[in-house]
């Protein structure tokens, strides 16, 4: 009986619903739009369609998203976790071999202040930072994100072009902002040799 | 009917709109100069961040709402015929968004509250910010209420009339501001002051955040509406012409309320706290409300069409040259529209996603919104205050010839202005540092660009001055004799006898806004009250 009734409110609730529509729409037939303006509203539409359509074809099929990892950190622990503890910062392979960089952002620099990584080759950034708010990105690059503190924000790029790079803090921070910034050297990628003291670090998603 | 009590309401807002403004651009022109390392005495990250904070207040906060309460008062009254309602209540806002701008503008001003217009948790200013920018929004929130409880009062004497295209605006604004306010009200009520109080020590940043979000992208919309409605309801009539459409005019007020909302995420495209899902939801939004926006410049350029062949204007752009260009109203218009199309190609490159990582916190994005906000809505601001001064104070203006060259000079500084400020973002440069001290070859292409800025913002400078010049002649002109001069709204093409219910009233509209939030904010806010999150502490700056 119970269900019944239910549905039968269900049923109700569609058919109100159904109702609402078609006088919606009957209304909106009454409006006066002259042609010309019609015309000019679908050329809108269909700009706007492609628009959302590539960057939805992007997004779905080649995977081209911002970094939106939603992973939190203890940003006042930093130097007690695993991962971000300061002998682990920098460049390292982890143990399939693919390039994990860490890196913390603090007043005013990003620690370790300089690092090498090779040109052509995919990275995979991991930015915390251990006070406040802060942004970072790399001129001429891919490599943008903001530093939330009690997150982890990743992302993974790559550099087509070796050579000196700053990296630059570009959210305020406060009043040393200008000065918070490091270095990034692009080598070619036959040049470049994984660092002597990097170890496989198979705890690498646990911080 | 004597709208005199109107009248002063509106000047009264009006003047402390205009003084904020152009004390705010003194403040700029020193940040360009200060930011050039040109004069290296004026070299101060304490002065340079305490300015570029009250800047940023001054002209988001205070010019925008106090502009927009005193024009809503008088087009509601002007429009609909009738006086406002309950004026001491009017008055009492007016006193409460000003006490909240003096309580905001002492730390401001003496370098306590240096955490720019956006706040930027875990970094603290001093409590008396916080109280003066709830005080400011309270009072706004009040006009919001005299503009409603006035639109359903003209519906209750009218009943089935459409409300004037004007009031129909200003309400949709109002209504717009309401749910816009809520996000960061909940961020200073919740999280700013109980922190800057010692009631809690931590706060979630990324919670902070999206609530921020969540008005930052409405509030643009809530400062653009007004010049929106000087499109639509007085460049036809000054161009010597008629509207060329009020239902689709309404339409495009509805879908700006309604779609400007739900889409803050994409100033969160680049932030860890969010997931890709909403982030791409939020962005296909921000392309919907660009509808509304394509929409308005085609019915604007339409009306503009009409009256230059109306005024004997041939051939396909001979209607061009046949406005009339001294008019400060049509000039304005023009040039507000070059502005948005320039203006709406960067837009475009922001809204759009992944693309959003090339200029993200770079100096593109205040050029951009100096473009938009300084340029396309302040310039018809200028133009709605030239038109109404003399209506208000019942004395001509001091001067057109004056007002043209105002006009004119402030879209060739904004040219000037934000042509160089792009191209720094695309060179790499951060937005809001104080100096550049980054030893790296790359800084030296920045120079020239910075250079050029300067040249910039001095001609806005005077250009703004000018303005303020001219209002105050205006002001102390001695009263003629006769002033018989009335406000004139635009006719439409097609007079409007009737219009659909969902075209003259908001409660349906009020509802769709309610859902949409809660599915594009719903989700994304809980996710902080059941995840494991980590708070921050309170830091100086």
């Amino acid at each position: 009986m119970q269900i019944n009734a239910i549905l039968q409110k269900c049923h109700d609730l569609i058919g109100q619903f159904v109702d609402f529509l078609q006088d919606f729409c009957a209304q909106f037939r009454t409006v006066h739009v002259d042609p010309l303006e019609q015309k000019w509203i679908k050329i809108a539409l269909l700009i706007i369609a492609l628009l959302v359509g590539i960057i939805a074809i992007d997004a779905f099929f080649h995977g081209i998203n911002p970094p939106s990892k939603v992973e939190t950190i203890d940003s006042a622990r930093l130097h007690l976790s695993k991962e971000f503890a300061e002998s682990n910062l920098g460049v390292q392979l982890d143990d399939k071999g693919a390039i994990v960089v860490r890196m913390v952002a603090g007043r005013y620099s990003f620690f370790p202040k300089h690092i090498s990584v090779p040109a052509e080759t995919k990275l995979t950034f991991r930015w915390v930072s251990m006070d406040v708010l802060h942004g970072v990105h790399i001129p001429m690059t891919n490599m943008s994100t903001m530093i939330v503190p009690g997150y982890v924000a990743e992302i993974t790029t790559s550099f087509p072009k070796p050579g000196e790079y700053p990296v630059l803090c570009n959210e305020y921070c406060g009043l040393g902002h200008n000065h918070m910034w490091s270095n990034i050297s692009v080598i070619a990628k036959e040049d470049w040799k994984a660092p002597a003291n990097i170890i496989a670090n198979k705890d690498a998603n646990n911080g | 009917m004597d709208d005199a009590i109107e009248r002063k309401l509106t000047i009264s807002h009006f003047w402390v709109a205009f003084s904020a403004f152009i004390l705010a651009c003194f403040m700029g022109e020193y940040q360009v100069l200060e930011r050039s390392g040109l004069i290296s005495a004026l070299d101060s990250p304490t002065v340079y961040f305490a300015s570029v904070s009250t800047h940023g207040v001054l002209m988001g906060f205070v010019l925008t709402t106090f502009f927009i309460m005193g024009f809503g008062y008088y087009t509601a009254t002007t429009s609909l015929k009738m006086p406002v309602w309950n004026p001491k209540l009017a008055w009492c806002g007016f006193w409460i968004s000003l006490l909240g701008t003096v309580m905001a503008a002492i730390p401001l001003l003496t370098g306590k509250a240096s955490v720019l217009y956006t706040f930027y948790l875990p970094i603290q200013a001093h409590v008396a910010f916080y109280f003066g920018a709830v005080l400011l929004v309270v009072g706004s929130w009040i006009w919001c209420g005299i503009m409603l409880v006035m639109f359903s009062q003209w519906k209750k004497a009218h009943p089935k009339q459409p409300v004037p295209l004007a009031m129909f605006a200003t309400t949709a604004n109002a209504l717009l501001w309401l749910w816009t306010s809520v996000g960061v009200a909940l961020e200073v009520l919740f999280q700013a002051i109980p922190l800057a109080l010692g009631w809690i020590d931590t706060v979630d940043p990324g919670l902070a955040r999206t609530l921020f979000a969540w008005t930052l992208h409405p509030i643009v919309y809530f400062w653009l509406i007004p010049a929106y409605i000087a499109f639509y309801v007085f460049v036809p009539k000054q161009a010597g012409g008629f509207l060329f459409s009020d239902e689709v005019a309404r339409a495009a007020f509805i879908v700006l309320a309604v779609f400007g909302l739900p889409i803050g995420f994409h100033h969160l495209y680049m932030d860890p706290e969010q997931a890709s899902g909403w982030k791409l939801l939020h962005g296909i939004g921000t392309f919907v409300v660009s509808l509304p926006t394509l929409v308005t410049g085609f019915t604007v350029i339409a009306s503009l069409e009409i009256a230059g062949r109306l005024r004997g204007g041939k051939g396909l752009f001979g209607w061009i040259g046949s406005l009339p260009w001294t008019n400060s109203m049509v000039l304005a218009v023009i040039l507000s529209l070059l502005m948005l199309i320039l203006g709406g190609f960067g837009g475009v490159i922001n809204a759009s996603y992944a693309m959003n990582a090339m200029i993200h916190n770079t100096a593109w994005v205040p050029g951009h919104f100096h473009l938009i906000f300084a340029g396309t809505t302040v310039i018809m601001y200028f133009a709605i205050a030239y038109y109404l001064w003399p209506l208000l104070l019942r004395k001509p203006l001091f001067s057109n010839s004056m007002a043209l060259i105002q006009l004119w000079t402030w879209f060739i500084g904004m040219s000037i202005l934000t042509t160089p400020w792009h191209v720094l973002g695309l060179l790499g440069q951060p937005r809001r540092i104080s100096s550049v001290v980054y030893n790296t070859l790359l800084t030296l292409a920045w120079k020239p660009y910075e250079l050029a800025m300067i040249f910039g913002g001095l001609i806005l400078l005077g250009s703004a001055c000018l303005f303020i010049y001219n209002l105050v002649k205006t002001q102390l002109n001695a009263a003629p004799e006769e002033f018989t001069q009335q406000i004139e709204y635009a006719e439409p093409i097609h007079p409007v006898k009737t219009v659909p219910d969902y075209l003259n009233d908001f409660k349906l509209w009020n509802r769709v806004i309610a859902v949409l939030m809660a599915i594009s904010f719903g989700v994304p806010i809980l996710q902080f009250f059941f995840m494991d999150t980590f708070g921050s502490p309170a830091w100086g700056y």
